[in-house]
């Protein structure tokens, strides 16, 4: 009896490794969303005034809005006053650098792959942590001080670099785009910020962790990188939460602005928990991503692997403003179970001669539903546009769904737009044809997941290109026989 | 080595093999001939275990071991090759990490030591070499937009590396032009060591020209009909299976 109990636990935390929790005293404000609690908030973090007049002034126009409903997502209702809009685990005072930070928190970040102290930090890869609300730490500051980028927390950014913060903050985004946008305005808590200066190499990969610990809360974070004129950095993203029976939401938004031949590489690695196999539990995952190439010849380039979260509203997008702008979009989107994903993104050509290339593999299992949903419009003054469009989905079993929504919208006749969209099935041909070379059935599909996907791996940086495959595997434990 | 008694398999509810014998010794090589729809590509299909080829009654036994019960994966540990009639395309896998995967994963199943990096790619440069394939085809995905003849020469790749020990062949010579077909027979009797077995499912006499079979058998109506030498071949050859129709 007990014997099969752990070896469902193991099969369990194979599965979602990420699962654990960890046991330390977290600091909340009450739960319930009001002006009192962002003020509270704002008070936590010591923000300047205008920080709080930006967060109600958000807060107002929130309420006058009703959760977006076009979505393919059958999203059950949330009680946004049930949650905790902010926790932060206790700490004595601000650790001045990572020497101070809880050895727990350290060690939690250890258990996740992504180690902090100084022995075996992440080669190459400078790492800001989140945990619930706040920043726990970041890696290679010297670093990165010495080449003048600036990577830190959003709440260490507005004390310390309030003109940057103010210049940018919503410039993007802005706080009235959408219900999920307007939420985290005015409640965001922290995330990280980038400035990279004129004509400077970013010398490393930045990267953020995302850690949801806290029962009943709320993450929303908010990502700002600025990188001026002739500046390149690329940014990598991961995130994981805890297994609990109740769904929790994340609501983020991340704002991208790209100066003249600026280039911003982001890359997103998503494994929120899912929620277990009858859909109990799981992440709500609710996120604003805008990049806005604003300078001649800017580039942009998303790419996600989104294997988490039982839901997920998610569409990385690009104002391509400037002339001969380009932005690119690849994106894995892996759905098993009860997971629902309404992913993909839009490309807004303003620029003359800018282009776009969009990249999707949609990779349904289960009972799951995916959907790949692209706008690509092109301004009456964009003379010249080009987009590609190539939009991939591949169902295992017959349970699972899978649905493309392509929006084109040209107000131009020189634009140039293609749109090429795939659907099969993981076919008994394939399978039989790898097993009968020796390979298991999950080490067959695998294969055949993972050879899908190939043209977005390829795009992202090396370690995290292993990761991800890794990550595929193990979400697709279980999706066939 | 290979026993096939009274073996009876169905797929979609219709009965194609109906009660098929065939006694294959260590060390031979079997041709088996027959018109088309006669059930040839099932026997191989079923040897290399796919689902939805149902054993009904009967067993097949490799050196004694009960085939009909084991998985694919753990048939091709115990030695079986399947060289198909039309090798599928698997999109972005490469072609060299594909057989990679696959050796190691039939030499884990026997407890046997993976093979690294450097000792797999002179396995296999050796064999492209032997078929005078060229070694761009490592780096392309497995069977994608590979030709015809490609497709047929990397499954003798495959079996080259995985050096079973019955290999079933599944017209692999149809549709190669004769320079193709002589490299193929080559990568055969470069495995025939006296010990490995062979069933060779093949149409035509100028493959057997240069295999010499030890037997050869004729299939038809899911059944083996004839079984001869060399000769058979010949005869088949030269008069067709019209002959077939007239006995039954
Ligand atoms: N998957 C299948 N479903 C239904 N019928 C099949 C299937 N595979 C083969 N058959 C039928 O079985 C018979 C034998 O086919 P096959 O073994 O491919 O013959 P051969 O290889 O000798 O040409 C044919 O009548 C064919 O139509
Ligand atoms: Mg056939």
């Amino acid at each position: 009896m007990n014997q099969t109990v752990e070896q469902v636990e193991g099969l369990i935390q194979k599965r979602y490794k990420a699962g654990f929790t960890t046991d330390i005293e977290s600091e909340m404000i009450r739960p319930g969303l009001d002006e009192e609690v962002i003020a509270m908030i704002s008070a936590k973090k010591n923000e300047p005034e205008w920080l709080l007049a930006w967060r109600l002034k958000a807060y107002r126009h929130w309420l006058t809005m009703a959760e977006p409903k076009w979505a393919h997502l059958n999203i059950p209702p949330i009680d946004l006053q049930a949650l905790h809009y902010y926790a932060s685990p206790k700490q004595k005072n601000r650790p001045k650098s990572l020497d101070e930070v809880d050895p727990k928190l350290l060690e939690t970040f250890d258990r996740l792959g992504v180690p902090l102290h100084e022995r075996a930090r992440l080669a190459g890869v400078a790492v800001d942590a989140v945990f619930d609300s706040v920043s726990v730490g970041t890696t290679f500051q010297k670093e990165l001080k010495e080449a003048g980028v600036i990577f830190c927390s959003m709440s260490e950014a507005v004390a310390e670099h309030p003109e940057l913060v103010q210049a940018y903050l919503g410039s993007v985004v802005p706080p009235t785009d959408n219900y999920f946008a307007a939420l985290n305005s005015a409640v965001f808590s922290d995330g990280s910020f980038v400035y990279v200066p004129k004509d400077t190499v970013c010398p490393m990969e930045l990267s953020t962790y995302f850690r949801i610990n806290a029962r009943d809360t709320g993450q929303f974070e908010r990502t700002l990188i600025v990188a001026e004129a002739g500046s390149q950095v690329s940014y990598l993203e991961g995130c994981t939460a805890p297994m609990r029976d109740e769904n929790q939401l994340h609501a983020a938004v991340v704002e991208l602005v790209a100066l003249d031949r600026a280039q911003i590489k982001y890359s997103t690695v998503q494994n929120w928990y899912p929620g277990d196999e009858n859909g109990k539990g799981g992440i709500y995952n609710f996120v604003t991503k805008r990049g806005d190439c604003r300078g001649t010849e800017s580039r942009i380039c998303w790419t996600q692997v989104e294997t988490g979260s039982a839901i997920t509203w998610k569409y990385p997008s690009c104002i391509l403003r400037g002339e001969r702008s380009s932005g690119e979009f690849y994106s894995v989107a892996l759905t098993h179970n009860h997971q629902q994903a309404d992913t993909g993104t839009k490309m807004i050509h303003l620029g003359k001669g800018s282009t776009s290339k969009i990249i999707s593999k949609g990779i349904s299992a289960g009972r799951s539903n995916n959907s790949y949903r692209g706008l690509v419009r092109v301004a009456k003054k964009a003379d010249d546009v080009r987009n590609y469009t190539q939009c991939d989905s591949l169902l295992i079993g017959k349970t699972c769904g899978a649905h493309t929504f392509p929006y084109i919208e040209s107000a131009n006749a020189t634009a140039k737009i293609e749109h090429e969209a795939t659907t099969s099935r993981i076919g008994e041909d394939q399978l039989f044809y790898c097993r009968s070379r020796g390979l298991d059935e999950e080490e067959a599909v695998a294969l055949i997941v993972d050879g899908f996907c190939k043209e977005v791996f390829k795009e992202l940086p090396m370690e995290f290109a292993v990761e991800a495959k890794a990550l595929l595997e193990i979400s697709l434990e279980g999706s066939v026989g | 080595m290979l026993e096939i008694k009274d073996l009876h398999v169905s797929t979609d509810g219709q009965e194609i093999l109906k009660g098929l014998n065939l006694s294959v010794g260590e060390g031979e090589l079997h041709a088996i001939m027959g018109p088309n729809g006669s059930g040839k590509s099932t026997l191989g299909y079923t040897l290399a275990g796919r689902e939805d080829y149902q054993v009904t009654s009967g067993s097949i036994e490799l050196n004694g071991e009960d085939l009909v019960e084991m998985e694919p994966d753990e048939r091709a540990a115990a030695g079986v090759f399947l060289a198909f009639q039309y090798p599928v395309e698997i999109p972005g896998v490469n072609n060299a990490y594909f057989l990679r995967a696959a050796l190691n994963a039939q030499r884990k199943a026997r407890g046997e030591e993976e093979v690294d990096g450097v000792n797999f790619l002179k396995m296999v440069r050796e064999s492209l070499k032997d078929l005078e394939m060229d070694e761009s085809l490592l780096k392309r995905a497995v069977n994608e937009g590979f030709s015809g003849g490609e497709k047929k020469r990397n499954e003798i790749v495959q079996m080259a590396v995985l050096q079973p020990t019955l290999a079933i062949l599944d017209e692999t010579d149809s549709g190669l032009d004769i320079d193709a077909l002589k490299l193929v027979a080559h990568g055969i009797n470069q495995l025939r060591d006296g010990k490995r077995s062979f069933v060779v499912i093949t149409h035509y006499q100028r493959l057997l020209d240069y295999l010499s079979p030890d037997h050869v058998h004729v299939l038809s109506g899911g059944r083996i009909v004839e079984s001869g030498g060399p000769e058979l071949a010949q005869r088949l050859e030269a008069e067709g299976y019209g002959y077939l129709e007239k006995a039954s």
